[in-house]
């Protein structure tokens, strides 16, 4: 089966840029530098990171929301990376993205009826006034909200209502991609369960294609099939959830995964690698592997060489010249049970 | 109250139980939200009754003043005057008294709210539209477009508008300008006032702009595969629409001010039409003997230009409740 999505050495630099009337380039931010994967129609694929590693970047730029400053995005086959006007259209109702902030991603002044069904004005459909009405109705019940709600305005709903209705605003086209970027971490733990379950169903209602954005791993093992971990605009280690979660092989993976907590008191005590030190600033990245400067087993070579992605004997592919044994991850401590 | 209670009562089916919950508590609009908040506020609402009372008295000039058994603001009736040339004061017959001529001032002043209104509304409106589209564009594209157009609204400001408007007022005084569009009279004044007043919308909407097309809603809506224009006029326009009510209804006094000063200078509103400003101008000389000829249409524009500037305070209160004086 071929790919949904094709993501090719994707490139995302933000300039950096001084003066107020005349402003003159003095660096980038490398937000994405450099990222390759494939999303197979109707996996879920997860993308785990610190903040500032590029997640959000790399989901926008495959719903086209950025520009890539290169690389190439195609989805079912076809190059989008450069579609304009209504080819662009075209494909937009085909993939689409639920917000991080249900409070930001909601416009204020607009009624639920009208923001779930603003897809249905945009591409001209379900046009008669009831008709238009029953579909976003519909959807709204799908969703778990009271249809009655149709006149209510954003303000008049808690956190988990709004991502609902980011929910159901993003299905109203039935699309093939759903982009989510980390629906639950504005939301209340308590809230969380019941959005991801809501997230999963519909996926299988609706044979959705989801790439999961979270910097919360165990929510991620919860509901991806494949998992990518990036670090500082690249992919550092991608594979089946089972596998990456097992036996990481990736030191960064290892130490996130490390870092992880579990609720047995008995764990207590346990080794853990927590990694020292801070990001380093995407705009000046470490050179070669940009793990290198607060990588545990780093040598000379992770300096001057850089690792690229390569198949590992457990499964998933992981970009370090030297990476983890099965002894090492026994030490630091990760659980396969998780 | 109600909502206490049920949070406290064991809901049995789990979490989506609370969905139901708003169910009998009607729902507001934001247009519900802001009367509510503005029905407290009596010197506003009161200045309300007042301008909505100056729009009827403009709509219905004619009828009023036939009504009031008042002669017509351009009848002129040279037994009014004493012999040496001085109008008569305040009378039964002549409430507010009459000019020079022996027009009667209250009726004048009545039809003076015409103008006014008009140039206040209608002159308001131009320059907001002109503003709010600009800055919509300005602060959606950002770039060189924004650089341009906010360089162009910089020159704009610095032209000392008084200056000008005699100027034009001199130019355009017997056959206009520009091919006939800047007619002498109410025309120019439009102009004048438009072209003075949209560079302060410009600003207070481009600045907004700016803030709010980083919103996620924006993502949203063009992921969905909306254009510029329709995230611009109905996505980001909306939320606009409360700044702009407010500082349109602080533009317009400033604006029937400025109609005042420029009728007063000579420029626009030309005798026999009736206007404040211009009623002011051609009582100055005789001030000394026929104080009320400057009076009554001070007194109307006074309190036009107070009614409109309360309004707008309390507008502002009511639309923007976080904000305190």
């Amino acid at each position: 089966m071929s790919p949904l999505v094709e993501v090719r050495d994707l490139v995302k630099h933000f300039p950096i840029t001084k003066g107020i009337v005349f402003q003159r380039r003095v660096g980038a931010v490398q937000a994405v530098d450099g990222v390759s994967f494939d999303i197979e129609p109707g996996e879920t694929l997860g993308i785990v990171g610190e903040t500032g590693c590029g997640k959000s970047t790399t989901a926008r730029l495959i719903m086209r929301l950025l520009e890539p400053t290169s690389g190439r995005v195609s989805f079912e086959g076809e190059d989008i990376t450069h579609l304009k006007g209504s080819r662009l259209k075209a494909v937009r109702r085909e993939m689409q993205m639920i917000f991080q902030d249900p409070y930001s991603s909601l416009n204020p002044r607009k009624t639920i009826g009208s923001i779930i069904g603003e897809p249905f004005a945009i591409h001209g459909l379900e046009k008669g006034e009831g008709e238009r009405k029953r579909a976003v109705q519909e959807l709204m019940e799908t969703v778990g909200l009271n249809p009655e709600h149709y006149n209510r305005y954003p303000h008049e709903f808690s956190g988990g209502q709004r991502q609902r209705i980011g929910v159901a605003r993003a299905l109203a086209l039935k699309p093939k991609l759903l982009i989510a970027d980390e629906p639950v971490s504005a939301l209340d733990v308590s809230i969380q369960a019941q959005v991801l379950n809501l997230l999963r169903d519909l996926q299988r209602e609706f044979g959705l294609t989801v790439v999961f954005i979270a910097h919360d791993l165990s929510v991620v093992r919860h509901m991806c099939d494949r998992v990518a971990v990036m670090y500082l605009g690249k992919i550092v280690e991608i594979g089946p959830g089972d596998a990456l979660y097992g036996f990481p092989r990736h030191p960064y993976t290892g130490a996130l995964l490390s870092a992880v907590p579990v609720a047995d008191p008995s764990h207590h005590g346990q080794a853990r690698r927590l990694l020292s030190g801070d990001v380093p600033s995407p705009a000046n990245p470490p050179s070669a592997c940009r793990f290198h400067t607060r990588c545990p087993k780093a040598q000379e070579l992770c300096s001057t060489r850089e690792p690229l992605l390569e198949e590992m004997d457990s499964g998933t592919r992981a970009a370090c010249h030297f990476p983890l044994t099965r002894e090492e991850v026994g030490e630091i401590g990760v659980r396969s049970a998780g | 109250m109600s909502i206490g209670g049920a949070e406290v009562l064991p809901s049995g089916g789990g979490g989506l139980e609370f969905l139901d919950m708003g169910g009998d508590i009607a729902a507001q609009s934001p247009l519900q939200l802001f009367w509510r908040r503005f029905r407290q506020d009596r010197v506003a609402l009161a200045s309300g009754g007042f301008i909505i009372f100056l729009i009827v008295l403009a709509i219905a000039a004619p009828l009023v003043v036939k009504g009031l058994g008042l002669p017509s603001p351009y009848t002129e009736n040279p037994n009014l005057t004493d012999s040496f040339g001085s109008p008569l004061g305040p009378t039964a017959a002549h409430p507010f008294g009459v000019d020079q001529l022996g027009e009667d001032v209250m009726s004048r002043v009545i039809y003076g709210t015409r103008v006014s209104l008009e140039v206040g509304i209608l002159g308001t409106g131009i320059a907001a539209v002109i503003g709010v589209v600009l800055g919509l564009i300005a602060g959606f594209y950002r770039g060189w477009v924004d650089t341009l157009l906010s360089r162009f609204t910089d020159v704009v400001l610095s032209i000392p508008i008084l200056v000008l408007g005699l100027g034009i007022g001199a130019a355009c005084a017997v056959r206009g300008c520009l091919k006939g569009s800047i007619q002498p009279g109410l025309g120019e004044i439009l102009f004048i006032i438009a072209l003075a007043n949209w560079t302060y919308m410009y600003r207070i909407v481009r600045g907004l702009v700016l803030s709010l097309r980083e919103r996620e809603f924006v993502d949203a809506s063009r992921a969905l595969g909306a254009s510029d224009a329709r995230i611009m006029f109905r996505e980001i326009l909306p939320n606009l629409v409360a700044p702009i009510i407010v500082y349109s209804s602080l533009l317009i006094p400033s604006n029937i001010l400025l109609e005042a000063a420029l009728s007063f200078l000579g420029v626009g509103v030309r005798p026999p039409t009736a206007s404040w400003g211009q009623m002011i101008a051609s009582a100055t000389p005789i001030f000394n003997t026929a104080w009320w000829y400057m009076a009554f249409p001070g007194i109307a524009l006074l309190l036009t230009v107070l009614a409109f500037n309360l309004l707008g305070d309390g507008l502002q209160d009511a639309l923007n409740p976080r904000t305190t004086r």
